[in-house]
């Protein structure tokens, strides 16, 4: 199946999508999972915040996921419910809910290399992995944290990324991201996400218990904590509609 | 008794079920920068409100019960001392449809400047002079979620009359509003059951909704009267109306453009009023992680009789600027200008920003410009404000 994979004959190009169509389809199949987790913003200065968020994603299968963030923390953003249709090649649909208003407010996504929630994350960050949003290039193979790794250039198709390319580090054995460097629209190193602490569910997932983003430019980080990670727990399209997202908790 | 017993046979249930308690409250302090146009107006006032919130779910999450309740004392006006139910509804949900019991609060449309077609709900007029605060209302809604669509049908049952300043408060005509003596047209009067419908669904880039209303109006006229002093009174006059409304959004590259738009037949006559504009974004202004919006919207209404509309033919200019900060810090600010009267105008300011994770400031300010009496804003042309809010989130 991944034989493949294997063929010396193979341009860089070639390999890069290999890699990355193998990475998608050893993740695929999760069908739906809630969780909780927290953003730890922090400032050059080590003064830190806590945002605390949950998370109901769905898989759609020939399309990107659709997810919903329900925001806890900071109090004042409670109850605000951020509503995401990810896509493959056209721009994400997002709405957001806002509770003071009771209104539905579409987001305009292309605004999709602004911060999410004055984090280190941009929105882009936080979209689905689609095979269609990239060109692939095989780079190199490497060591990271003592793991055999792909190392892979990744170029997004989207004129409106943030993201002139993006360096990732995949591991041979599960195929899971271990690191990525985010270059800015002039090629400079902006950010570096690792993944730590990755955890198996359903004999089959792997998923990090704990992501450090940070921002090379400014100092700042953010950290995403997972506190909990539910799977087949039911959710249809129903919980990801809009006409729903007023009564959302 | 009966009904006692099964309440008591519920009450364990209800007891099981965790309840969550939040919400908010806040000081404000509001400053006018004009001496007050009648004796009675003082030029700062003082204020705050408290909005609990509870809320509880049950049945596997298919059935939940919201409250939030509201109250507001204020230093000066006493008819803006005063207490409200927002919300406490019981929400019912099944497969793809849903049913909403209670008293509720829902939102129309798209446009930032005017909300032509949000009918539902009455406004609170004395809580704010944008309008966007609005009374309880006590419903019974369908709901159902297709692929062509989400469509809600309601049946409201009772109905609110809007808020005023009183003798002591600005923002105010001449005579106060004698809210104790409203006329309806309807012979139930504020038990006319009035229903509508809405439409709305997401075509790609596309947002729209559709809606008719049929019932009371949530916008009074006015009847110069006399109370039992003998003194002169105004008292808001509800009439019957039948409303059609379309609300569109739709995302072309970096701009949004924003529609709404109403036909509304009132005492035998018809008249059509439209808002629209766009919104325009950079995002990450000269390379910083800011984002400034500019929003442009034209107001039009065509009415002939000017005494209660305000935007009639009238241009609003705004920008919103976004830090994109931990603190979530945002500044909106814009004028509504008159096309008909070049020297009646009306400019604001709304920046707010946490502290952290309990508490907000916010600063609002509203100003004037009107030496036209033939406007409704003449009324206003004294009231010029500026006001500081410290939020307590809980």
């Amino acid at each position: 199946m991944t034989c493949s994979l294997g063929s010396y004959a193979q341009s860089a190009e070639d390999k890069g999508l290999a890699i990355a169509k193998e990475r998608k389809l050893r993740d695929s199949g999760w069908g739906d999972s809630t969780g909780e987790m927290s953003m730890i913003l922090r400032n050059a200065q080590g003064d830190e915040v806590e945002r605390k968020m949950r998370l109901k994603s769905l898989e759609i299968t020939n399309d990107g996921d659709k997810a919903l963030t329900i925001f806890d923390q900071p109090l004042d953003v409670k109850g605000t419910a951020f509503l995401s249709f990810s896509h493959a090649i056209e721009p994400d649909d997002q709405w957001m809910y806002l509770p003071k208003l009771s209104k539905v407010k579409r987001i305009r996504s292309r605004n999709k290399s602004g911060p999410f929630m004055g984090s280190e994350f941009a929105f882009e960050d936080m979209s689905s992995f689609e095979i269609e949003k990239y060109t692939f290039k095989y780079l190199r193979d490497a060591t990271f944290d003592g793991q055999a790794s792909f190392v892979l250039e990744q170029v997004p198709t989207d004129n409106d990324s943030g993201y002139s390319k993006q360096i990732i580090w995949v591991d041979k054995q599960h195929y899971r991201l271990l690191k990525a460097e985010f270059y800015d629209r002039k090629d400079s190193l902006l950010k570096e996400l690792v993944n730590y602490e990755f955890t198996l569910y359903l004999d089959k997932y792997w998923r990090p218990m704990r992501t450090e983003m940070f921002n090379e430019q400014n100092g700042k980080s953010t950290e995403l904590v997972i506190h909990q990670i539910n799977f087949n727990t039911g959710l249809s399209d129903n919980d990801f509609n809009q006409g729903t997202l007023k009564n959302v908790r | 008794m009966k009904t006692l017993i099964s309440l008591i046979a519920f009450l364990p249930t209800i007891a099981l079920a965790e309840i969550e308690y939040s919400g908010s409250a806040a000081v404000e302090q509001r400053y006018f920068l004009q001496d007050a146009l009648y004796p009675q107006q003082e030029r700062a006032n003082l204020s705050v409100y408290f909005a609990p919130e509870l809320y509880t779910r049950f049945n596997d999450g298919n059935d939940s019960i919201l409250f939030k309740g509201f109250y507001r004392f204020d230093q000066q006006d006493a008819e803006r001392t005063h207490a409200d139910i927002r919300e406490f509804k019981w929400i019912h949900s099944g497969n793809e449809w849903q049913v909403q019991t209670g008293i509720s609060k829902v939102f129309w449309g798209q446009t930032e400047s005017l909300h032509l077609v949000d009918i539902i709900n009455q406004t609170d007029g004395v809580e704010s002079i944008d309008g966007e605060d609005k009374l309880g209302q006590p419903m019974v809604a369908f709901s159902l979620f297709k692929d062509w669509g989400n469509t809600t049908v309601f049946v409201l049952p009772y109905f609110r009359e809007r808020t005023f300043s009183g003798n002591d408060g600005r923002l105010r005509p001449p005579i106060a509003i004698d809210t104790d003596n409203p006329i309806y047209e309807s012979e139930d009067e504020e038990k006319n059951i009035d229903w509508a419908i809405r439409w709305q669904h997401t075509l790609g880039d596309w947002d729209v909704g559709l809606s008719y209303f049929d019932g009371t109006s949530r916008d009074p006229d006015f009847v110069l009267s006399t109370n039992e002093l003998l003194e002169p009174s105004l008292r808001p006059f509800y009439p019957q109306i039948q409303q059609a409304g379309i609300d569109v959004l739709a995302l072309m590259g970096g701009w949004t453009i924003k529609f709404e738009g109403i036909q509304r037949k009132v005492m035998e006559q018809d008249f059509t009023a439209f808002v629209g504009g766009f919104e325009y974004s950079f995002v990450g202004l000269f390379n910083s992680i800011y984002d400034v919006n500019w929003l442009m919207e034209y107001q039009y209404d065509d009415r002939e009789d000017l005494t209660n509309v305000v935007a009639q033919n009238d241009l609003m200019l705004g920008t919103r600027l976004v830090f994109n900060d931990i603190d979530g810090t945002q500044i909106l600010a814009g004028i509504v200008q008159d096309l008909d009267y070049s020297n009646v105008r009306a400019g604001f300011i709304e920046a707010s920003s946490r502290i952290n994770n309990h508490w907000k400031w916010r600063l609002d300010a509203w100003l004037f410009s009107s030496d036209e009496p033939a406007e409704p804003s003449y009324l206003l042309r004294r009231d010029d404000y500026v006001q500081f809010s410290l939020e307590y989130y809980f």
